[in-house]
């Protein structure tokens, strides 16, 4: 490793990084704004600027950024030089000529990374006279709040927005001192990673709307280490709660799962802690078909008394393994099932065959790291979005490599892509309908559901030399490839989909070592519950009709259709929120959400991570595994159950040691969820008593519901905000890192399930019953629990039914008229780029019956009307009242 | 041999020279003298030899700045581009090439273009002048139409084509990475350097830029060869160069002289003096960028290396003059109102500091300023003008007249803060 010496101190550097990066990993405070570790340098802000000198006998030498130096042997360098402290000072003098006094009420105020860098240079005295630029602000749509008036032009967002996440609906405007950044009219930022400009933004230009609306601090909110519960992919996240409602979440920084960034139905769904549609307590149903609430303790015995006859539990993959394994204690382990469809949980099973495989699976940032991709038949974006903003990272590599032929740095941002200019790694898309990664796609194909196992066939056999076939130029590209990757999902529910990706990618692994192959599951614990679930098949035991059923966390009704839960006497229900299976129960218990409770998930890498309760739940509302455990018994703590599993199932051993246990302690402290600047605790209750209240204690985890205990120290699964002194904004993260991008100082959180080298046989593909009715997933709309979240629910598409030309020509259909099925009616649009043949709609709660039905199942409407925008029905344009 | 090659056939002739008149002059016989016949290496060694350095302002010797050009790879296009953004206040004299003599650039950009192997090129011209992009576009054609220019030039093997860019119209564009970036179609911000234009320029390939004063001595040096050139200077710098004088002298005008030739010499021979009833009191050497002499200065010879020894900068060699009557104030103030609203907006310094220092020199100007408004000025000076404090040179060049505005006319400030009124009377027009 090159030494360099900075202010007369050796200081070992990474070769590749650059000067801020090395100062930074080495505790150095220098303030920057420009540069963003996963987005590089371009050295705009100035921010950053260091005295460089030329050799032994320099002693003036000059002005350097940081950000832009390359790490030489023996360079010498002075951060602290009066002439180098005095250009940083100017900077924020300059910056803050035009930045309003509006702190006090600025959402960004106490986590700016403005006021802190502003603080670090020391700039206190205002000589500026003038005055100040201001801008008309926009609309962007029910997330994100604009107050243009802060911004100090630092590029970021529109290189997060344009450049990283692909967006094309947000720019820099204007020139000298009056850019805008923003959208060319007002209206919704389109982008699925918009919220993440929350984060990226080094002050409060770009603020998070769903917080503002009841707005706290960040020294107020209490917090904690959970995981995303939207999808498969199991992004860490910080949760955080005031007054008893989920107020935001944050993006938690994880090296291998979600590094820097969240996707909006990630950051955003999680309001449904907070939906009008909570169940708040017990309630039985009385003859009339109403519910009687009821205490929880008369609910709970009440429930004891329906385990009689033949009982079944139906678990759930949207729910914790805890939750799943008191259910299976209560039920016994033969009536316990998983809640999966059959072709779900086949799907499954060969994602987790792929994973105890021999077979290279990476994690979600290391797919940035593949040069070619192939994805079959999954819509990334829609399903499991951040994976998308991953792929837009991996088509990079080409230009990484070109840059790297040129001696330019990967950091080097404006000039790696001034290089590259639109050379991309190839990237091979296979789907249905249009989709959201073309724009970066090589080429893309659109083929029904069944063409692409096919195409996929064809692959694997002009990979084994077979006769000439038109996926031959894939099976080419495939194998120049240095690290070639295969991504499919559940998201088209075809088993043999994933079955010709991984016969795809075994036959690729045998020519180069090197081969990936990243599988989508379908909820936030799908693969969890099928290590747990002994085979048990959901819908063999629901069509048996047992004499009492015990649903936990899961829309039976939506998920099979209403029939299965026909002439059964006692259906107890534990859930959050209600749904049609609460409506159809005879008893239900209120089940906290993932925000209440402890719970440990297994992501579609089979990593296995500790999402931690963030606040107690209130009134009657407890924990699942609590109330199931309770209904025979003394309730189990999540740390109990824990012991249960890793005794009971040696597959999930781990989970014991993914993250510190309830007994862990700093110096005899517990974790603090509040920061030490949690102000008002005396204050709130005041009009009751002017003693300071006893603080809630936590039995069960190792965190503590207060201010008090260690934070700077705790190990990531614990922590539960990132903070450091000077550093209030989540810009402190490198504080936490080993270095710049690199892993946390204290351990991993989550344990990889399968290190296995386990060879595979291909699979055999099946008959398959395949439609030409295709659903296509929604980022907002596909995820039952993120649907209940006020501002998300605006985005829900509606209902739609979309083919090509020709195929509308033969059905006799032409664009906006009305086709029903299942009493859904459904507007038609016209799509060129749609595969031939099918007809595409939207995989929403209220389309779940689609599923099993054909195109002959869609009937033409006479006289229909089509709403004004098909898709966004919901969608409020503007929040300015007239 | 003429001792004014530029204007040879501009001087004592109306109208623009086309493509009969230049050929009569001799024009193309370089080309055709080159084209397929001398290895462009061998081109490359004459504009060496020749120490021709460029003409926009920087000085850089341009064959130095071609040999940096990676060899042929056989992967993409290349791309000769000449810098015909003109738009640095008070000058003029690429205008005056391009008008009346569009041939004289075309044969030296393809004759350029021949010794790097590029197969592109661009005229990146301001938008304001209308005659000369439509002299250009004329003369393309004609050349084109005779084999001159495009695909086989002279039936040989090589085969350059040439398009007038219009620039949308940003001083910024004239800075040459920032050129790039506006003709790939992007916001014209300046580029990170390294990597350069020569490596990685427009589209991410191999790209030289020149002005266009610069790629006009290159038919003349291939033609005539590098010892010609050489003699042409009067001092170190070879050549001759387009001199001019604006502001109140009796003949402002622009003339092609001898690289060397006495400050004194242009202001008093050719520019006439100054007008009736007016004093010399200072002068911006090469446009409205550099840092402003004073009669102290009249003897020095305009060359780079001993303007830029008297503390200035030769620039485009195109002289503001600024006299006696004209207050100092308000012409620094004009100035740092134009560079403050080009600015790109891309770096602090720049975006933030130049209008800051805009408002002060009014509120000066104005009679409202105070004291402690110099020690602002001051510090925003140094924290603007050093290359390398800024992303590009904009900032530290529009720093240069303030600066040393104020060293040399500190006195005017002072009168203007304690006088609290601008005492010129009659002020610039």
């Amino acid at each position: 490793m090159p030494l360099i010496i900075v202010d007369d101190i050796e200081i070992e550097a990474a070769a590749d990084a650059n000067l801020l990066e090395v100062l930074l990993s080495n505790g150095v405070d220098i303030p920057y704004f420009c540069w963003h570790p996963a987005m590089g340098s371009v050295g705009a802000c100035r921010q950053c600027a260091v005295i460089g000198y030329a050799n032994e006998d320099d002693d003036r030498g000059r002005i350097l950024m940081s950000c832009m130096t390359p790490i030489t042997d023996g360079a010498r360098f002075s951060v602290d030089a009066e002439n180098a402290a005095m250009f940083r000072n100017s900077v924020i003098e300059n910056l803050m000529l035009n930045h309003p006094h509006d702190c006090p009420v600025c959402e960004e105020g106490g986590e700016c990374h403005l006021q802190d860098m502003t603080v670090m240079v020391g700039h206190k005295n205002r000589r500026y006279s003038g005055q100040k630029t201001t801008f008309r602000n926009q609309y962007l749509g029910p997330f994100i709040g604009h107050e243009m008036n802060r911004c100090i032009t630092c590029y970021r967002c529109v290189r997060y927005y344009q450049d990283y996440a692909g967006g094309d609906d947000l720019g820099a405007f204007g020139s000298r001192d009056r850019v805008f950044f923003g959208r060319a009219e007002s209206g919704l930022l389109e982008n699925e990673f918009a919220g993440n400009l929350i984060e990226v933004c080094p002050t409060g230009v770009f603020t998070d709307k769903t917080l503002a609306k009841h707005y706290t601090r960040k020294w107020d909110l209490q917090s904690a280490p959970t995981i995303c519960q939207s999808c498969s992919l199991g992004c860490n996240t910080y949760t955080s709660e005031r007054y008893g409602e989920l107020r935001r979440v944050h993006n938690r920084y994880h090296n291998e799962v979600n590094g820097y960034f969240l996707c909006d139905r990630g950051r955003f769904g999680a309001q449904h802690v907070n939906s009008d549609q909570r169940i708040p307590q017990a309630g039985q149903r009385n003859a009339s078909g109403t519910y009687d609430p009821i205490p929880l303790e008369a609910a709970l015995t009440n429930a004891r008394n329906c385990l009689k006859g033949t009982v079944v539990g139906v678990g759930s993959p949207r729910a914790s393994l805890e939750a799943n394994e008191a259910l299976r204690q209560l039920v016994g382990e033969a009536n316990y099932c998983n809640g999966m469809t059959t072709r779900d949980r086949d799907m499954h099973q060969v994602i987790l065959d792929v994973l105890d495989s021999h077979l290279n699976t990476p994690s979600m940032i290391e797919v940035e790291s593949y040069d070619a991709i192939l994805i079959v038949g999954e819509d990334v974006t829609n399903h499991a979005p951040r994976l998308a903003l991953s792929i837009r990272q991996a088509v990079r590599g080409l230009s990484n490599e070109l840059a790297g032929q040129s001696g330019i740095a990967e950091w080097h941002d404006a000039a790696v892509r001034e290089l590259a200019q639109h050379d991309k790694s190839p990237l091979i898309v296979l789907t249905p309908m249009a989709d959201r990664l073309d724009d970066v796609a090589s080429e893309s194909h659109r083929l029904a559901p069944n063409e692409i196992v096919a195409l996929v066939e064809q692959i694997t056999g002009a990979l084994k030399g077979n006769e000439p076939s038109q996926a031959k130029d894939i099976a080419n590209t495939l194998q120049k490839a240095k690290r070639p990757l295969i991504i499919s999902g559940t998201s088209l529910g075809s088993t043999n989909l994933l079955k010709a990706a991984a016969n795809l990618a075994l036959v690729l692994s045998t020519k180069n070592p090197g081969t990936g192959i990243h599988l989508c599951a379908s909820e936030s614990n799908s693969l969890g519950v099928c290590l747990i679930d002994n085979d048990a098949d959901t819908e063999t035991l629901l069509a048996g009709k047992p004499d009492t059923l015990v649903i936990l966390e899961n829309d039976i009704d939506g998920r099979f259709g209403s029939a299965v839960l026909d002439g059964i006497g006692n259906i107890v229900v534990l859930d959050s929120l209600d749904n049609a299976t609460v409506s159809r129960s005879t008893l239900v218990l209120p089940a906290a959400s993932f925000a209440e409770a402890e719970g440990s998930f297994v992501n579609n890498e089979g990593r296995i991570q500790r999402s931690m309760a963030v606040f107690n739940p209130v009134g009657d509302i407890r924990p699942s595994y609590h109330l199931l455990s309770a209904i025979d018994g003394e309730a189990k703590t999540a740390n109990q159950l824990q012991t249960q599993i890793a005794y009971d199932h040696s597959n999930l051993a781990a989970i014991k040691r993914c993250a510190p246990d309830e007994n862990f302690r700093i110096k005899g402290s517990k974790v603090a969820r509040m920061t030490h600047r949690g102000s008002g605790r005396t204050a709130i209750f005041a009009n009751i008593s002017v003693h300071e209240p006893q603080q809630t204690v936590d039995a069960e985890s190792a965190l503590a519901f207060t201010m008090e205990g260690d934070q700077s120290h705790a190990p990531s699964s614990l922590r539960s905000f990132t903070w450091s002194p000077g550093w209030n904004s989540n810009q402190s993260i490198h504080k936490f890192q080993r270095e710049i991008g690199g892993p946390d100082k204290t351990e991993v959180a989550g344990l990889r399930l399968f290190e296995s080298v386990k060879s595979l046989s291909a699979f055999t593909l099946q008959q398959e019953t395949s439609s030409n009715l295709v659903g296509q997933c929604h980022i907002f709309g596909s995820d039952e629990l993120s649907n209940y979240a006020d501002e998300l629910a605006t985005l829900i598409p509606g209902l739609y039914a979309r083919m090509n030309s020709a195929t509308a020509t033969s059905m006799g259909l032409s664009h906006r008229d009305g086709v029903s099925s299942l009493e859904l009616q459904m507007t038609v649009l016209i799509d060129d780029d749609v595969a031939e043949g099918c007809v595409i709609y939207p995989l929403i709660p209220a389309t779940a019956g689609l599923a099993t039905l054909n195109l002959s199942d869609l009937k033409k409407i006479d006289d229909y009307q089509a709403p004004l925008d098909p898709l966004k029905p919901a969608l409020i344009t503007t929040d300015r009242t007239s | 041999m003429t001792d004014k090659p530029l204007t040879q056939n501009i001087i004592g002739f109306e109208g623009p020279t086309d493509l009969s008149r230049y050929q009569g002059n001799g024009g193309y016989s370089a080309l055709r003298s080159t084209i397929g016949k001398t290895d462009p290496d061998a081109v490359l060694e004459l504009i060496k030899d020749s120490n021709l350095k460029g003409r926009g302002g920087a000085g850089f010797p341009t064959g130095m700045k071609w040999s940096f050009v990676p060899k042929p790879d056989g992967k993409g296009h290349r791309y000769l581009i000449a810098n015909a953004d003109e738009m640095e206040p008070g000058t003029f004299k690429d205008r005056i090439l391009m008008e009346k003599d569009p041939h004289q650039l075309i044969e030296g950009m393809i004759l350029s273009a021949y010794t790097i192997s590029a197969d592109i090129g661009y005229i990146f011209i301001r938008a304001e002048y209308h005659a000369a992009i439509a002299r250009l576009n004329e003369a393309i054609a004609d050349a084109q139409a005779a084999n001159l220019l495009g695909n086989n030039i002279l039936d040989s093997d090589y085969s350059f084509r040439l398009h007038v860019h219009v620039s949308a119209g940003r001083y910024i564009c004239g800075e040459e990475t920032a050129l790039l970036n506006s003709l790939e179609g992007k916001r014209a911000i300046p580029r990170a350097k390294p990597p350069f234009p020569q490596v990685s320029g427009l589209w991410g390939r191999p790209t030289i830029v020149n002005n266009v004063e610069t790629l006009c001595n290159i038919t003349h040096i291939v033609k005539h060869g590098p010892d010609w050139f050489k003699a042409l200077g009067k001092g170190v710098d070879g050549g001759t160069k387009l001199f001019g004088a604006s502001g109140r002298v009796k003949h402002p005008g622009c003339w092609e002289l001898p690289m060397g030739t006495s400050i004194r010499e242009i202001l008093e021979d050719h520019a006439g003096g100054m007008a009736d009833g007016y004093q010399l009191k200072g002068f911006l050497p090469g446009g409205a960028s550099t840092d402003f002499l004073t009669p102290d200065h009249l003897d020095i010879p305009m060359e780079y290396d001993t303007v830029m020894k008297a503390g200035s900068r030769m620039g485009t060699g195109t002289m503001i003059i600024l006299d006696d009557r004209s207050c100092p104030v308000g012409m620094i103030a004009n100035l740092e109102k134009f560079f403050a609203r080009e600015s790109c907006g891309f770096c602090t310094p720049c975006r933030e500091g130049l209008p800051w220092v805009q408002q002060i020199l009014d509120k000066i100007e104005a009679g409202d300023g105070e004291m402690s408004d110099l020690d602002i000025l001051e510090r925003q000076s140094q924290f603007i003008g050093a290359i390398g404090n800024t992303h590009c040179a904009h900032a530290p060049g529009a720093i240069e007249p303030l600066a040393s505005g104020m060293k040399y006319f500190r006195d005017d400030f002072i009168a203007h803060i304690e006088g609290k009124a601008c005492p010129y009377t009659t002020g610039p027009d």
